[in-house]
């Protein structure tokens, strides 16, 4: 029973500190942000990754990464062109082992990602980027 | 009859382990395919001697070459043929440009005509902005 009181405890920790996770990042951003939801949920998983993930007071470091607001590399910079041939670009959104890095964790806005996925799927074809890297 | 003329470049590896001047004549004789299947060359690029990003054909590396040219679809499939067939080329890919040409010259013409007007309107999304996240 008093387990089951701690979790709720923590549950409503968490409940309390989304929104203003969420808060921050929503000011500046004019999209309903699919990651404000995330330090609650299943989003806070990840972004711990390295440290420690239990609820509560542990996010307190992850959430400023939060804070920090992503923007979209491609938008910023103006890069018009996402081409398959330009590695060194598409690099930078491929992780270690090859895998294409998710927007949540890049900040790139969804019609830059869509030509990112793409481009990076072409270059692969053609051994510029591994399918995945041998370890 | 679609005889749409269309731009594609096609980018393909050649063997690593020939002497360089019979690599010349494997560029030439795509080349030459390339007009035989009705295709015009606008532009052969080597791109010179690069490591594959997994092994293709047991080789580690590769001569990559990007080959531009235009005509109809039906010409790049026998030029496709023509790849597939031919032995020391170890790996193609086409891609259509001209989409994506046309799509780079708009946003271009866009982006010089809205230089003028942005001022204004990040003023108005920035006023626009916080009454809903408040709400």
């Amino acid at each position: 029973m008093a387990d089951e009181e701690k979790k709720a405890a923590s549950t409503t920790g968490e409940a309390t500190a989304t929104p203003a996770a969420a808060e921050t990042p929503a000011a500046p951003s004019p999209t309903p942000r699919p990651y404000g939801r995330g330090p609650g949920g299943p989003g806070g998983r990840r972004p711990g990754g390295p440290g420690g993930r239990p609820g509560g007071r542990g996010e307190g470091g992850p959430r400023k990464f939060f804070r920090r607001k992503k923007v979209c590399k491609f938008c910023v910079e103006k890069i018009d062109s996402i081409n398959y041939k330009d590695v060194r670009l598409l690099q930078q959104f491929v992780a270690e082992r090859g895998k294409i890095v998710p927007r949540r964790l890049t900040g790139v806005c969804t019609p830059h990602q869509r030509r990112l996925t793409a481009a990076i799927k072409q270059a692969r074809n053609i051994a510029l980027l591994p399918f995945a890297a041998r370890y | 009859m679609d005889q749409h003329q269309r731009t594609y470049e096609v980018m393909y590896i050649v063997r690593p382990d020939l002497a360089e001047e019979e690599a010349e004549r494997v560029i030439s004789t795509v080349e030459s395919g390339a007009t035989a299947a009705g295709l015009s060359v606008k532009n052969v690029e080597r791109m010179g001697k690069r490591r594959l990003a997994y092994k293709v054909r047991k080789f580690q590396d590769g001569l990559y070459v990007l080959l531009t040219v235009e005509g109809p679809g039906s010409a790049v499939a026998e030029l496709e043929r023509r790849l597939r067939v031919a032995e020391p080329v170890i790996k193609y890919i086409t891609v259509r440009v001209d989409e994506e040409q046309k799509r780079l010259t708009k946003i271009k013409k866009i982006r010089d005509s809205k230089v003028r007007q942005r001022p204004q309107t990040a003023e108005a999304a920035a006023g626009s902005e916080p009454a809903p996240a408040t709400a």
